[in-house]
């Protein structure tokens, strides 16, 4: 019993994470309808930024700041690199496809996504990075219920994750940004004719979406230790999932859909072997998709023809 | 977008006529090669291409070069095959690779030592049309989502079949499709009593396959299927009120896009003689993908051209560093020449550009000698030319990456800026472009081709969605 609450508890902390990468990436759809393929190779980018951080300020084995100063600092300048980069890419390869045909942006992003790819193998290079977060987080100084262990990065993580998911939540629900965000998921045109600044929306949505997405990279990082510039796709695809199994455009969907793919495959590496860990996750995506197109908590849509 | 275009004149007729007119035909002297170009027919045309391609390896290609033309026509022969499901019938198919492994694994499959206790080994004859209409029924079984998914959702399910497949043969059954070691030994294609062994027959062979398949391809365009693919794409819910089966229909593209793929896979695998997975992986894909945007989506011809070309390029010619850097600034030195009106402009951005580029250097050696000791990366005259202007530092990885970094900086804010920064800004531009080729691309060449890639999309996504030899669809705004 003790190792299936185990796999539950490391299930969860992955989720976390998941959870974080689809939320931005559902945010994404939910305003500009795109499904936005780059979005795993922003969490890519947020990951090496946490690493060269590392590296700055003397490595993992001396880092020369307290550790949680790194870390915020880790965090922050994550958050704000990768959602200027989101940004730009919105502003200059999104914005003028904006009218265009549903496949013309969709192309592009798996554009970007590969040029994002290769770009960071030429400039980091193909060999792994590592994170060595054992050298200056202790790991075992963390909550022991049972045999159940739960270290310090994964109480980190779950902290984290739930301190941004209710922070976006209130953002959305509670402000005016949030109200208006909602209007231009809803409407568009409406919403433009009703004096709601639609460029800025969208932009913000990018910034805040790159933003989570760069800081679940930081996080990935510490989590499993190794960078390396494919990382992201792989995430990408992973997050993906857990925005369309929550319900695509839906926050609490891709909350949910996070931890229900977390948990997922780690029961499945858990239990049935980890060969199949992906297979079974894909497998499980397509039967969401057939079953019910739109999701766990998302909203069936009519689709204008 | 182009840098002196005059803008719409809105509710100008004369504009509508000249606009249609600009879509036909290209301007000057290409406009007039398209013109003679289609007074003689499409099939002329088309064996006229095919040899030429025909004659190509006689005049003296070396086994490289015959490999690049063949890897070129396999992607050649995808990018006609997507093009029914993308182009024609509009159905973003992301796992169309999975269908291009499916054909090379059946045919390993049928002609190896994998199953049974003494293998199987059919001859071609038998395993092609077994491996393509298996490849068919997939491709019916995959397609079936599409009757109730559509757009984004259909994208999606595809791109999971296609990393499904990628996962599957990595995973599943080890002993008999290889895991990631793949499966080697296979049978070349073989009939009554002859075989290709030789890169020369099939090379000839994939001539023959990719002209026929184009020809029939072109048949079925103008066909009730074909009409048919077009009409749901352009309108589902119309094309079902004038009868169409809407759903049969996008069915019936799956599947001929799956058989193409197919045919394309046994041919690889026998010619390649193993099947890895990597080898339908999503680079494979995104390859397919750019060739046929380049060329065009919705053109036989486009496709195969497109495909062609990015294939030459990214197999052929970044490889070298002498060709790579011919085509790096014969390309950036077309661009200009192409879009940069009037001439003193041109004149003066180039001559600005010249400048600027001796200046910098100048100054760099008089800081430090060292700041220029690299010299040009890029072999041939080109590195004797540029050795006086260009700066490359004796260690530029450094300063190539951060180069890099400015470079697409001040490429996205090119496109932001007007039309009078745009000029103040493009020396410059050219001389960090020239900066990081030489300190960077051009010494990871593997890296580079790829990066070609994806900017092939993205900026022929928002610059001429339609492609090369695409025509632009007029979209009715919903």
């Amino acid at each position: 019993m003790s190792f299936f609450f185990q796999e539950l508890v490391n299930g969860i902390t992955t989720g976390a994470l998941y959870s974080l990468v689809a939320l931005g990436f559902s945010m994404v759809y939910g305003v500009l309808k795109l499904l936005n393929f780059a979005h795993g190779d922003l969490y890519m980018v947020g990951a090496y930024i946490g690493f060269f951080i590392i590296q700055f300020f003397g490595g993992a084995a001396h880092v020369g700041i307290p550790v949680p100063l790194l870390l915020a600092i880790m965090f922050v300048v994550a958050a704000g690199l990768v959602g200027g980069l989101g940004v730009a890419m919105e502003r200059f390869a999104y914005r003028p496809l904006r009218d265009a045909p549903r496949i013309a942006p969709l192309i592009t992003a798996i554009g970007i996504s590969f040029f994002l790819e290769s770009a960071a193998l030429l400039l980091f290079g193909a060999q792994y990075r590592v994170y060595n977060t054992a050298e200056f987080i202790s790991l075992s100084s963390g909550i022991r219920i049972g045999s159940v262990t739960i270290d310090s990065v994964q109480i980190m993580v779950l902290v984290l994750g739930l301190l941004l998911m209710t922070g976006l939540q209130l953002l959305v629900n509670r402000t005016k940004l949030g109200k208006q965000t909602r209007a231009v998921a809803a409407d568009r045109e409406a919403a433009e004719m009703l004096g709601i600044n639609v460029n800025f929306v969208i932009t913000a949505t990018f910034f805040l979406g790159s933003a989570l997405a760069g800081i679940a990279g930081v996080m990935g990082g510490l989590l499993f230790n190794t960078v390396t510039s494919t990382i992201g796709f792989i995430a990408g695809l992973k997050a993906f999932t857990a925005a369309v199994v929550g319900g695509i455009g839906s926050i609490p969907g891709a909350m949910l859909g996070g931890l229900v793919i977390g948990v997922a495959e780690s029961f499945v590496t858990g239990y049935i072997s980890s060969t199949y860990t992906n297979l079974i996750v894909f497998g499980l995506l397509i039967v969401v998709m057939l079953v019910r197109p739109s999701g766990l908590l998302g909203q069936v849509q009519l689709q204008k023809v | 977008m182009s840098i002196d275009s005059p803008g719409p004149q809105v509710g100008a007729d004369e504009w509508v006529a000249r606009q249609a007119h600009r879509r036909e035909y290209l301007p000057s002297w290409l406009g007039r090669a398209q013109r003679a170009g289609e007074r003689i027919g499409w099939w002329p045309r088309l064996a006229l291409a095919g040899l030429a391609a025909v004659v190509l390896p006689s005049l003296g290609l070396g086994g490289f070069q015959l490999q690049v033309g063949i890897d070129a026509m396999v992607i050649a022969l995808l990018a006609v095959g997507l093009n029914i499901v993308v182009g024609w019938a509009g159905l973003l198919d992301l796992g169309y690779v999975a269908f291009f492994g499916f054909g090379a694994y059946g045919f390993a499959l049928l002609s190896s030592n994998q199953l049974g206790a003494s293998g199987i080994h059919l001859p071609a004859y038998l395993s092609l049309p077994i491996v393509m209409i298996a490849a068919a029924l997939l491709g019916l079984a995959v397609g079936l989502p599409s009757r109730r998914l559509i757009g984004d959702y259909l994208a999606i399910v595809t791109l999971f079949f296609g990393e499904a497949f990628v996962e599957f043969t990595n995973n599943v059954a080890p002993s008999k499709l290889g895991g990631p070691n793949g499966i080697t030994g296979i049978d070349p294609i073989r009939g009554f009593t002859w075989e290709i062994t030789s890169n020369y027959g099939y090379y000839y062979l994939l001539v023959i396959v990719l002209v026929v398949t184009m020809a029939v391809l072109r048949l079925v365009e103008y066909s009730r299927t074909g009409r048919a693919w077009r009409a749901v794409r352009e309108d589902p819910l119309a094309a079902a009120s004038m009868t169409i089966p809407v759903n049969r229909v996008k069915l019936a593209a799956f599947a001929a896009g799956a058989v193409v793929a197919a045919l394309a896979g046994t041919i690889y695998a026998a010619q390649q003689a193993s099947v890895f997975p990597t080898d339908f992986d999503t680079p494979v894909l995104i390859l397919i993908y750019a060739g046929l945007i380049l060329g065009g989506a919705g053109s036989i011809a486009g496709a195969c051209v497109g495909a062609l070309v990015v294939m030459v390029i990214y197999d052929g010619l970044l490889r070298s560093p002498t060709e790579a850097g011919y085509l790096f600034y014969g390309l950036i030195l077309l661009t200009l020449l192409a879009k940069l009106r009037p001439w003193r402009r041109l004149a003066a951005v180039l001559a600005a550009t010249v400048a600027l580029g001796f200046a910098a250097h100048t100054i760099a050696q008089a800081i430090s000698a060292s700041a220029v000791a690299g010299g040009p990366r890029s072999g041939g005259w080109i590195a004797d030319a540029l050795r006086d202007w260009v700066i490359v530092p004796a260690n530029a990885q450094t300063a190539g990456n951060w180069g890099f970094v400015v470079l697409v900086c001040m490429l996205i804010a090119l496109v932001q800026v007007g039309s009078r920064w745009r000029t103040i800004l493009l020396p410059p531009t050219l001389c960090l472009a020239s900066f990081v080729w030489e300190t960077t691309l051009v010494v990871q060449p593997s890296v580079t081709r790829q990066l070609m890639i994806g900017a092939i999309l993205i900026v022929m996504m928002n610059a001429r969605p339609q492609g090369l030899l695409g025509q632009r669809r007029v979209e009715a705004l919903t």
